[in-house]
């Protein structure tokens, strides 16, 4: 099959804010950029986030940015690469300024200055007071960002190629990355583009659990294709869960519900959160509240038919209360369960909401990989970033409006490496006649006659393993059953079929390929849970309930071939500062 | 069929809560609407998704009565 094949200095491959910040620097490098999105970029997850992004700017509180690396380090309970934080850190107050330069309505105070709220785990002088350092606009900061960021770049004449699905990397056999092929989704032609270097920007992969905070696009595309080039990706153990979203949909109920005095009940009507946590009842913390809502669960004493949730009581503060506190709140229940708040309680299970793990790179987004015994080197040609990346700035648990500072920082920083590696690379490699076979052969796969199993199927039946044995209830049998699980349905999934092969809009091929991304990310998300015999930040195992420095400070790297589990170590050292030696991790 | 396949893309938002609205309507309510609700469906995902949220929501009203309709129609398509 002839295919159409299009040259560009640079691919980025995921259009949220992560990707557009790189296409923007590189553009206005005068480097060519092709930007490939699977949806209309303005629809990417990023539009998703409300709170803010996190800066030491100092508005509201006493704040610098080496108070917000204590807090950044301390949050990801020292997993993070200290080096990579202290240069996010401190590079954050300019990640905002230049948004105010593009055009993002930041909020404001009295004074003129941009506007701060205060989130959880930020902290003044190193663990003392609230620090105040989200910068927000109004509720709509992720929306905002996305936007300017996408008017700036069409302004700057980035090339997108607006719903085109990437398939897989294109490499050579030095192990040089050369591009993508993708789909156009509208026609179903495939597209062979090539660069010199390419950064996957793709997000994270919440689309792996059941009830989840995501939207339906974040089925980890990136994190595969790197994984089926032979990538190992970085920590993956390590998800976010909320405890309190609502049953079997998955959106946030915030801790504000509790914080007004609402509680939660189990199948029996008992206030179970007593026998958890005597003191701090249903505010103790997420992790804690997360795990005994799982564990009412499993031992019978869920609500409902199925027994799979437990209720958020919020009826008893009065229907004043409940419409003046928590209007937002309110208004979600009332749209998805027809039901008041303020009269019926919410069902609520824990949802997944952030990747810790990914892609692992270096601070300047280059993926990197362990060589033989030695260091760790650049891959050449590739670099990643945003959520889909593991640089490490969150290790185990990231905090609240650290990820879009994330995908800012990371993203300028990526691309201004590209711009120098550019200038020294002015010539594309030469790309072998059958680079692009593997990506094809995918492709076709899903064009073969047969009969199977349901696509939808599997992915819930995906997605309900997960949550059982991958959630935020781990030890060792769960897991490794879960292993099991995912690795049958891997196969499951090598023997599905699609009925409709047509060409114009097949979103049914799409959604085999993301389920394929899926299987490949849940393997190595549930492979190095199983594997990690502690409970740091966000993954606790109930058979191994204590941090562990001597043996697990340490990334993990899992591979797809054998399911490789592999190790390196964190990096401690900051780049100017005195490092912060792991201590326990109290609020 | 590729143009209830090209909606269902158009469908797939930044937003859980709005893949979920969206999701639902297409699968129970978009068959009963006529020729020119259709349309006004296919408009109204072209706003952004902050927008259709407020909307969806019932936070705030749309000035488009069209729109006003479809988006009644789109909430009580909300399943359970
Ligand atoms: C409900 C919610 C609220 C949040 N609130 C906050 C907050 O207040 N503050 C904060 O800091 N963080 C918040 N976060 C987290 C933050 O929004 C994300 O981590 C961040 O936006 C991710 O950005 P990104 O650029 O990495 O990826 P995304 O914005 O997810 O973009 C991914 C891009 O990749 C493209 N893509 C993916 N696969 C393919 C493929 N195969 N082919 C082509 N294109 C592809 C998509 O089309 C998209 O353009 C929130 C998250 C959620 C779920």
């Amino acid at each position: 099959m002839t295919m159409e094949k299009r040259s560009f200095d640079t691919l980025i491959v995921g259009a949220g804010g992560g990707g557009l910040r790189a296409a923007l620097q590189l553009s206005q490098a005068d480097a060519r950029v092709a930007v490939v999105s699977k949806v209309f970029p303005t629809r990417s997850h990023t539009v998703a986030a409300q709170g803010g992004v996190n800066a030491a700017l100092a508005n509201v509180s006493p704040d610098n940015w080496h108070w917000h690396m204590f807090d950044t380090v301390k949050g990801s309970d020292y997993l993070g690469d200290q080096d990579a934080i202290e240069y996010m850190c401190r590079a954050a107050p300019r990640a905002v300024y230049e948004l105010e330069h593009f055009g993002v309505p930041f909020s404001r105070l009295d004074s003129g200055k941009i506007y701060q709220r205060a989130f959880g785990g930020q902290s003044r002088n190193f663990g003392g007071e609230q620090a105040v350092r989200t910068c927000a606009a109004a509720d709509r900061t992720g929306h905002a960002i996305l936007h300017s960021l996408y008017q700036q770049n069409i302004r700057a004449r980035t090339h997108f190629f607006d719903e085109y699905f990437a398939v897989d990397l294109v490499q050579n056999q030095q192990g040089y990355f050369l591009g993508a092929v993708a789909m156009d989704i509208a026609s179903g032609e495939p597209i062979l583009i090539e660069a010199k270097t390419t950064i996957l920007a793709t997000g994270g992969v919440g689309q792996l659990f059941r009830t989840n905070t995501n939207a339906l696009v974040n089925t980890g595309d990136g994190m595969a294709m790197a994984l089926r080039a032979g990538i190992p990706l970085q920590d993956m153990e390590f998800f976010q869960f909320h405890p309190t979203g609502i049953a079997g949909k998955g959106m946030l109920i915030t801790e504000g519900a509790r914080g007004e005095g609402g509680y939660l009940l189990n199948g029996d009507g008992e206030r179970f959160m007593e026998r958890y946590a005597p003191n701090a009842r249903d505010l103790a913390s997420r992790d804690v509240v997360s795990r005994a809502i799982a564990t009412e669960v499993r031992e019978g004493r869920g609500v409902g038919p199925n027994g799979d949730h437990v209720l958020l009581k919020l009826d008893h503060l009065g229907s004043d209360i409940v419409k003046k506190r928590l209007p937002g709140i309110r208004d979600m229940v009332m749209t998805f369960l027809h039901i008041d708040p303020a009269e019926t309680p919410i069902p609520v299970y824990p949802t997944a909401h952030y990747t810790m793990g990914g892609i692992p790179t270096n601070r300047h987004g280059q993926v990197v990989v362990p060589v033989q015994q030695g260091a760790e080197e650049p891959v050449p040609g590739l670099y990643a970033v945003g959520e889909c990346a593991c640089v490490s700035v969150h290790g185990a648990n990231r905090l609240g409006g650290n990820s879009l500072l994330d995908i800012l920082v990371f993203g300028r920083a990526a691309a201004n490496h590209v711009i120098r590696h550019l200038k020294e690379q002015r010539y594309h490699q030469p790309l072998p006649e059958d680079a692009s076979e593997p990506a094809m052969q995918r492709l076709a796969r899903w064009n073969r006659e047969g009969k199977g199993e349901s696509i939808a199927g599997l992915r819930i039946a995906l997605a309900k393993t997960m949550e059982e044995h991958c959630g935020v209830f781990r030890n060792q049998d769960v897991l490794r059953e879960g292993q099991e699980k995912v690795l049958a349905l891997r196969e499951r999934l090598a023997e599905a079929y699609i009925d409709d092969h047509s060409q114009v809009f097949n979103t049914a091929r799409i959604e085999a390929m993301e389920l394929e991304n899926l299987v490949d990310t849940a393997l190595a998300t549930v492979s190095s849970a199983l594997a990690r015999e502690e409970s740091r930040g966000a993954h606790s195992r109930i058979d191994f309930p204590e941090r562990d420095d001597q043996h697990w400070l340490k990334h993990s790297l899992f591979s797809l071939e054998d399911l490789k589990m592999d190790y390196k170590p964190v990096r401690i050292k900051p780049l100017t500062v005195e490092s912060f030696p792991p201590k326990k991790r109290t609020y | 069929m590729s143009e209830r396949t090209r909606l269902r893309w158009k469908c797939r938002r930044g937003m859980l809560e709005l893949d979920l609205l969206f999701g639902d309507f297409l699968d129970s309510g978009y068959e009963h609407l006529d020729a020119g609700e259709r349309q006004s469906f296919d408009h109204l995902l072209d706003y952004p998704d902050a927008v259709l949220l407020e909307w969806l929501m019932g936070r705030i009203q749309p000035t488009d009565k069209d729109v006003v309709q479809l988006v009644d129609k789109i909430r009580s398509a909300a399943s359970d």
